[in-house]
């Protein structure tokens, strides 16, 4: 148990060097700023440094703590991904994302255990209710785009945002009304786990196979979205949109046709990252608090980046667990629950447009 | 008033404007009864201040108009002899009119011949026409083939201007919709820019209407040219009539005259509204 006396000194020069850093700069910002950055650098330097010598204490456990943690960021990745598209195509910030992660479970699990009810091999069966929940995604960007979307053509984002809480209360309410309101079992992936790495490690590396899959998935399908943006030609039009709305319109560009194409791709992106988590711990409503977290993984990501979502998502995945862990020991467990949250919120004091986030420079 | 008459139109009119008003936003009138006629395979343009209305009549045209929260309450438009008010801009760059907007509008992110792909949306000719008139585009602006696969975003401003203009040609246009090409740009750079609307327009009969505050430039190009001021059309005539007409000497090309008289309004009160066609 070195971690506190290797991380302590480490703070304390942190400070220091924060301190001479902002002086030698000159910046005028005010005596607060500085104060609190010099305190957020000190804060991270003891968790580094104290995650550090445990990492040094006991690598094999570390390692397992950290990959687990990292694979289940990639399902924050996928909300987050999700948000992203539409926030950088439409300017909308959609707060129905996790609604449509529930939309896209319930269609998917519900319709998969009609048809093994039926007899239907499972071969035949996964397939069908892929295809099924697609087209149910399909309809919802329809629908949204349709009556949610383009009365309101040129509102404020304010208004799109609450319309888009509208639309969340009624795709929760219709997904529970069609579908059931239960907890449904989705077994599409294995839930087991490898034991890795035994002759390097006392005891060897627990990693769980469902959380590898859905890395595969992940890595997969943000592979697919970047060659859809990069090569095709509705790619490039979505790309300009998302650069210059009225511009595109004036080369001919329906914006329309785009918007439903965006929400069909965030839709997609839901029904994936659905079959994951609904493997994880079943489809049920609580599914919905997903776009919590998606939260700040786009605050720490920045709004308007893919890569930001990815990365935003794989620190907190890793960060709450490694915290959950070594930090929980000292100052009690639960920590996973709010450490997402106060990661962004540093995040916001010190670089408000996220890492990846472009500058927002607002002219007054 | 016409200064001088254009004689009985040997050529069809491509674009026809006929005494159309503008609202915004349920309230604020700006084009209150305009009418102007684009003949085939012409330059045309439109000349006035800041707030003359200039970018409003190509919008009413292109129907770029709704996206601002505009109107055409009056009047009618047509493009080739069709009615053209309820169309989307989608429609209308199918049908041949496409407008290049005003600030240029590149796609910042996009690399340059990705932003004149996207010129090619509404096409349904097949990759090797596309990729014929992505030739065409770069022969009339080498520089842009230089520059094929730089981000948009940062190429300079005579560039952005070409991409602008080369991304329209990409929708195979009969009629371009032109807003205020040489804005901040060097006189160099503008003339250059006209040399090259000129040679699309003489080497494809690509019709041009054309925005402008440089109205020495413009009227070296255009053939016709109507003058703008607070929403009403308060001279037209030919190019060359106009670069002689003492008033606008005066007013817009900063030669002769006392300086006490700054426009139309204060010589008299014109009324261009066809009421007979309303």
């Amino acid at each position: 148990m070195s971690g506190l006396s290797f991380a302590i000194p480490g703070g304390i020069g942190a400070v220091l060097a924060g301190l001479m850093f902002v002086l030698l700069r000159g910046d005028r910002r005010s005596v607060v700023d500085t104060i609190v950055h010099v305190a957020l650098a000190a804060v991270t330097a003891v968790f580094l440094g104290y995650l550090a010598s445990r990492a040094i204490d006991n690598p094999g456990g570390f390692l397992e703590i950290l990959v687990g943690g990292l694979l289940s960021g990639v399902l924050y990745s996928l909300v987050a991904l999700g948000f992203v598209l539409i926030f950088k195509a439409s300017g909308v910030f959609n707060y129905a994302q996790g609604a449509m992660v529930l939309v896209a479970g319930l269609a998917l699990v519900r319709s998969l255990d009609y048809l093994t009810g039926l007899g239907v091999a499972n071969i035949v069966a996964i397939p069908l209710a892929i295809l099924f929940s697609g087209a149910v995604m399909a309809l919802c960007a329809f629908v949204i785009e349709k009556w949610v979307l383009r009365p309101l053509l040129n509102q404020d984002g304010l208004t799109l945002f609450m319309s888009t809480i509208g639309a969340t209360f009624v795709l929760e309410g219709l997904a529970q009304m069609v579908f059931g309101s239960g907890v449904y079992p989705l077994r599409l992936f294995p839930t087991d786990a490898w034991i890795l790495g035994e002759g390097m490690f006392p005891g060897g590396i627990l990693v769980n196979k469902l959380d590898v899959w859905g890395g595969l998935i992940a890595a997969i399908l943000v592979v697919a979205l970047a060659a859809f943006f990069q090569y095709t030609k509705t790619g490039r039009a979505l790309r300009a949109v998302a650069d210059d709305h009225a511009a595109a319109q004036s080369v001919g560009i329906p914006i329309s046709w785009i918007w439903f194409i965006v929400w069909l791709v965030a839709g997609i992106v839901a029904l994936v990252a659905a079959t994951v988590w609904g493997t994880k711990l079943g489809v049920q409503f609580s599914i919905v608090f997903l776009a919590l977290k998606a939260l700040p993984v786009l605050i720490i990501g920045g709004f308007t980046s893919v890569p930001g979502a990815i990365v935003g998502g794989l620190i907190v995945g890793a960060g709450e667990k490694l915290a959950e862990i070594y930090l929980g020991e000292l100052i009690g467990g639960g920590i996973e629950y709010w450490f997402a949250y106060v990661l962004a919120l540093a995040v916001l004091l010190v670089r408000p447009q996220g890492l990846y986030g472009e500058k927002i420079i607002e002219r007054i | 008033m016409t200064v001088a008459t254009a004689g009985t139109p040997t050529k069809p009119n491509i674009v026809e404007v006929n005494n159309i008003e503008v609202i915004y936003d349920h309230v604020i009138l700006v084009l209150k009864g305009v009418s102007l006629n684009v003949p085939q395979g012409g330059i045309v343009a439109i000349l006035g201040a800041n707030g003359a209305g200039k970018t409003t009549t190509l919008r009413s045209i292109s129907n770029l108009l709704k996206a601002e929260r505009g109107e055409v309450t009056k009047g009618s438009i047509t493009f080739k002899g069709e009615r053209i008010d309820s169309l989307t801009p989608n429609e209308l760059v199918k049908r041949g009119c496409i407008q290049v907007m005003e600030g240029r509008h590149c796609f910042g992110h996009l690399t340059i011949e990705e932003n004149l792909l996207t010129g090619a949306f509404t096409r349904r000719d097949g990759r090797a026409a596309i990729a014929a008139s992505l030739e065409r585009v770069y022969a009339y602006f080498p520089r842009l083939k230089e520059r094929r696969t730089s981000q948009a975003g940062y190429t300079s401003g005579g560039e952005q201007q070409m991409c602008a203009i080369g991304r329209a040609l990409m929708a195979n246009p009969t009629m371009v919709l032109l807003d205020e090409p040489s804005m901040g740009l060097a006189p160099q750079i503008v003339e250059q820019i006209f040399e090259i609307v000129k040679d699309i327009n003489a080497k494809d009969g690509v019709s041009f209407l054309l925005a402008e505050q440089n109205t020495n430039m413009a009227l070296k190009y255009a053939t016709y040219g109507y003058i703008l001021e607070s929403g009403r059309v308060v001279l037209d005539g030919e190019a060359s009539a106009l670069r002689d007409n003492a008033d606008v000497k005066e007013f817009y090309l900063g030669t002769g005259g006392g300086g006490e008289r700054r426009s139309f309004r204060d010589v008299k009160h014109y009324k261009r509204r066809k009421r007979w066609l309303a």
